[in-house]
């Protein structure tokens, strides 16, 4: 090609028509002004070796988790204005704000957004911000490999949100079904976003279930037994075998697809006898485990704020870990309920009905045993504990039409409706994004040093819940009056209007809670109440004998614990009785040396390689690609030659430290 | 009863107990209240066929039953948040270390146990008997290709053929043998009953039964692309007599479909409704079908027809894809 023809040819390449709609250059000018202020902001404070040194090369878990946990806040939004684009489509019959084509790319980044760049990361920022705290350890079993990890996650979300600036983004909806996403159907670069991007964070994914599986299995401080495991620790290790079985199905269906793009092989490309019903196996192989991936945490997060607020041990703690343990092992044998009406024929229909049911007997046990721990005990309703309060009802809503749905004739009815479109919502935003906020409010001041305020946090919590049921509560009866899902207009005639109008105004309300959210951490950063005790809700879990936040090596000497809620123990007995320091009784003796991680810039340099391999490939521009791949190497071998892992910090600078904190008798 | 006449598995008022008939009842009353109005627009709770019918009865027991079940935890947690709630001078009694009770546990493991009994059994029922058409009477066949983004139906019996419009007998039911010359889409007429998909390469049966005459929309409910939301088709049910009358009428006065005609068919875009004498003898796998109807069931016609269903046969169970 000449270099006159190749501008053009490059231009319409990186920037086509579907890259300069209002609505993609109004958010390009926004996303501009934000990194420019950024980059001002740093320059100007000069900051830029902070952030090199404290946040970019950090291995701590700690660091690590709020990393994560910005990542989501941002994804959140992203998705979530995504979300409203499409509810005002939807407001009115015949009345697009946005057309077919931009909104077939939004319903798909949202759906992709919310599961894998917002649920994901905010899921693994709370492994990470309290996990290690709470077993007692002073990081994750391979700390170098978590920032591996968090660097494969925020360059393959990079790479996924540049979709729309440069490129187009994808049409094919986060399931991505072949025939759809073969290139006749679907020519662009789309769709290699799609694909890409979600087997470089699977990678991540995967490093992460590795890393908390090993943590919890080999880190518990002494005397901590399996069954004297806070539920949080339950639910990071279920939740990491689910994920190490569940991602590599994900992945292999993702990298066929991918070659029968890019290189015209033909696992699923029909022209050529490939088999799209194989993909779909595939994909819910991964995708029906991965709801529970998404499902236990918050579990996990309940069975910690529940006892804690309500004063009162955790109900059934044996059958709350089989039961558990139970929906994990189940989660693996349902996930064709996603294809009933795909003629799979009437034994194999009935077979997966049942074991669909089937997980509804441990989650009741866990909704019972949650109930139970309030009753007779004291219950305080913090924000935190009002989430808890919203999820009980809604989830057991969401899960009774999950029973809905696994009725299989019935779910020939309303398979791929809105009524389906409600289900998921109600258990993803009743369980998981719930569960998740509850978590949030729940450990903050353990991160941050000082709480949430929660006039603010219980009013974004009712407009959440409130919004909610607004939202979606219209939409079942949408999928009763026989409404697909992913239409992006319809026409009057059928009773859909009034309904999606209230569905709308809800959507609204819910985007009001986030402005509150927003506000309530803005806010709490300058006037939030400082957490100076450490255990600002008189906690049970080791996390709260730590001081807010907790120094970098977590624990100045590692308790011995001896029973469940061994803080809880610690404070009821011994002359220590008491709140915060007293009950430790740590004395300047028992504190040693301490080896600790340390920081590296090769995390950092392997995600960058990853998101110019990731780039090449989504373009099919091979130079590129082989540059990126020329600096995964790089970065690998270097990781590889690097012995110098460790650092340590002296016993008189640790006995300093804690005695700055009021933890040492000075 | 119509629903006796056709499938011995259902779950009538006669097979049903007198509890779970006051469940479904005190359902359809909520419901009914609900749907007052504009009612008839909730199609789902409006079947005007068996198969339709049979799925909403099943509806109505899971919805019955899980509305039993949400009632029940929603009293208990506010039960639980009004008496422990922490306030001052609060005389419940305060049991910080009761954390078990083998009596209690083993309720609420037979609680839902007992709920998914109770489902599981008519859904299973229900889902082997709708797996058959009803033997009395032999079906009427509708080929059925789901295109970018139209409906075509052929009908092999009358070698008649229509664009995003069927017509169809009353009382009688119809075999649609439903394959994709395009995407996936889902072919669904939600007053007749469920859905199922059309994918290429595959020859999948659903059937359905119209018991009163009218006009009924259909939809796909399977996103296949750009102007996914175009996929509305119409099902006009006639008598016995209308419809071959229809069927006279259309061999008498409309056009063939010819080969060319179909690849302009079959290429991107959309169009309005039509109807033609014939059509061309490839638009719609003979060779490859994947079952035969013996006495009213499906009857795989090639070995491996269960495991190329579940997508696990490899190249052998699909067939040639690039068919004129
Ligand atoms: C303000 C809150 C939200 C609103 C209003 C909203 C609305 C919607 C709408 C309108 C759709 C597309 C329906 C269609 O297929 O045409 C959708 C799909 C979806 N949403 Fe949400 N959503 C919200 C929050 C969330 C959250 C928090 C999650 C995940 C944790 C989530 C996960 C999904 C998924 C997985 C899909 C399916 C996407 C697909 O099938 O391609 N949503 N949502
Ligand atoms: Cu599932």
């Amino acid at each position: 090609m000449t270099a006159p023809a190749f501008v053009p040819y490059l231009l319409h390449t990186l920037f086509p028509p579907n890259t300069h709609r209002p609505t993609e250059i109004g958010a390009d000018v926004m996303m501009g002004l934000g990194m420019g202020y950024l980059v001002y902001w740093l320059t100007r404070h000069r900051k830029w070796g902070w952030l090199w040194r404290d946040w970019l090369t950090t291995v701590d878990h700690k660091k690590i988790g709020t990393m994560y946990l910005i990542a989501a806040i941002l994804m959140l939004f992203r998705g979530g204005v995504d979300a409203l684009m499409m509810r005002v489509n939807l407001a009115m019959p015949h009345a697009p704000f946005i057309g077919p084509e931009e909104y077939n790319e939004v319903f798909t980044t949202h759906g992709v957004i919310m599961i894998f760049f917002m649920a994901m990361p905010f899921i693994f920022a709370l492994f990470n911000a309290v996990i290690p705290l709470m077993i007692g350890a002073r990081d994750v079993a391979f700390p170098r490999l978590n920032a591996v990890s968090f660097w494969l996650f925020a360059f393959a979300a990079a790479l996924f949100n540049l979709a729309f600036v440069v490129g187009g983004a994808p049409n094919v909806g986060w399931t991505a079904y072949p025939p759809l996403t073969e290139l006749h159907f679907n020519p662009g670069v789309g769709t290699n976003y799609l694909l890409v991007s979600l087997l470089i964070s699977g990678i991540g994914t995967t490093i992460t279930g590795i890393n908390f599986l090993v943590t919890v299995l080999r880190m518990r401080a002494p005397g901590m037994t399996l069954m004297r495991m806070p539920m949080f620790a339950w639910a990071a290790l279920n939740t990491s075998v689910l994920i190490l079985f569940a991602f590599p199905p994900l992945t292999v269906a993702l990298l066929m697809t991918l070659l029968d793009r890019l290189a015209h092989t033909a696992f699923f490309t029909l022209s050529h006898g490939g088999m799209p019903m194989m993909y779909v196996n595939l994909f819910w192989l991964f995708g029906h485990p991965e709801v529970y991936i998404v499902a236990l945490p918050a579990y996990g997060v309940f069975s910690e704020v529940v006892p804690t607020f309500s004063g009162k041990r955790l109900f059934g703690y044996t059958s709350m870990v089989v039961s558990m343990a139970a929906i994990m092992v189940l989660s693996y044998g349902v996930w064709a309920h996603h294809f009933f009406t795909m003629g799979a024929g009437a034994a194999v229909n009935a077979f997966f009905g049942i074991s669909t049911m089937l997980i509804a007997i441990p989650t009741g046990v866990k909704i019972f045993n949650w109930i139970f721990t309030m009753w007779g005990g004291r219950i305080r309703f913090t924000t935190a504990m009002l989430y808890v309060m919203g999820f009980i009802p809604t989830f057991t809503i969401g899960g009774a039409t999950g029973m809905f749905l696994a009725t299989v004739p019935a779910d020939y009815q309303v398979h791929n409706s809105y009524f389906l479109v409600a289900h998921f919502h109600n258990v993803l935003i009743g369980g998981t994004v719930f569960g998740l906020l509850a978590g949030m409010y729940y450990w903050w001041p353990k991160m941050f040093g000082y709480r949430l305020d929660e006039r603010q946090g219980k009013l974004a919590f009712w407009l959440f819940l409130i919004g909610f049921w607004i939202t979606f509560g219209p939409q079942y009866l949408l999928g009763f009056k026989g409404m697909p899902r992913r239409m992006w207009t319809y026409p009057a005639g059928h009773g859909w209007h009034l309904l999606n109008v209230i569905s709308t105004a809800g959507a609204f309300v819910m985007g009001a809670g986030f402005l509150v959210l927003v506000y309530n951490v803005l806010w709490s950063m300058r006037h939030g109440e400082r957490d100076a005790s450490g255990d600002p809700w008189n906690g049970r879990t080791l996390e709260w004998s730590l001081p807010s936040p907790a120094p970098e090596y977590n624990f100045a000497r590692i308790p011995t614990v001896s029973s469940l809620d061994a803080w809880w123990a610690m404070k009821q007995t011994g002359q220590g009785r008491g709140r915060g320091a007293a009950a430790l009784r740590l004395r300047p003796q028992d504190i040693h040396a301490i080896e600790l991680p340390r920081n590296t810039g090769y995390p950092f340099f392997l995600g960058a390689a990853f998101f110019v391999l990731g780039f090449g490939l989504v373009f099919s521009w091979w130079v590129i690609a082989l540059l990126g791949l020329a600096g995964v190497w790089a970065a690998l071998a270097y990781a590889w030659f690097d012995h110098d892992q460790h650092k340590h910090m002296r016993a008189d600078e640790i006995r300093r430290i804690e005695a700055s904190m009021g933890r040492l008798p000075a | 009863m119509t629903q006796r006449r056709w499938s011995r598995g259902s779950i009538g008022p006669a097979g049903g107990s007198s509890a779970r008939r006051i469940l479904a009842g005190a359902v359809v009353a909520a419901l009914g209240m609900l749907a007052s109005g504009c009612g008839r627009q909730y199609v789902l709770l409006h079947p005007v066929g068996p198969v339709g019918h049979s799925e909403l009865r099943l509806m109505l027991l899971a919805g019955g039953a899980m509305a039993v079940v949400i009632l029940f935890v929603c009293v208990l947690l506010a039960i639980a948040a009004v008496r422990f709630r922490d306030r001052q001078g609060r005389r419940a009694p305060y049991v910080p270390d009761w954390h078990q009770s083998r009596i209690l546990e083993s309720i609420w493991f037979i609680i839902p146990v007992l709920i998914v009994a109770i489902i599981a059994v008519p859904t299973v029922r229900q889902t082997y008997a709708l797996a058959q058409v009803p033997q009395a009477r032999k079906p009427l066949v509708v080929d059925v290709t789901s295109l970018s983004w139209k409906w075509f139906f052929e009908y092999p019996s009358a070698h008649v053929a229509t664009v995003n419009h069927l017509v169809l007998p009353v009382g009688k039911p119809v075999l649609f043998e439903l394959t994709a010359d395009s995407a996936m889409n889902t072919f669904w007429v939600p007053q007749l009953g469920g859905m199922e998909y059309t994918m290429p390469g595959e020859v999948l049966p659903l059937w359905l039964q119209a018991d009163h005459t009218g006009v009924y929309w259909g939809h796909s409910s399977n996103f296949s692309g750009l102007q996914f939301e175009k996929m509305f088709f119409s099902v006009k049910v006639v008598s016995a007599s209308g419809f071959s009358s229809w069927v006279r009428q259309t061999r008498r006065s409309d056009p063939a479909l010819t080969a060319a005609a179909y690849r302009r068919l079959r290429a991107f875009g959309t169009t309005g409704t039509a109807t033609y004498s014939g059509y061309p003898s490839g638009s719609f796998p003979k060779v490859t079908h994947r079952f035969t109807l013996t006495g009213g069931q499906y009857v795989p016609a090639v070995r491996g027809y269960g495991q190329m269903q579940m997508g696990m046969a490899g190249s052998g169970g699909t067939m040639p894809a690039g068919r004129p």
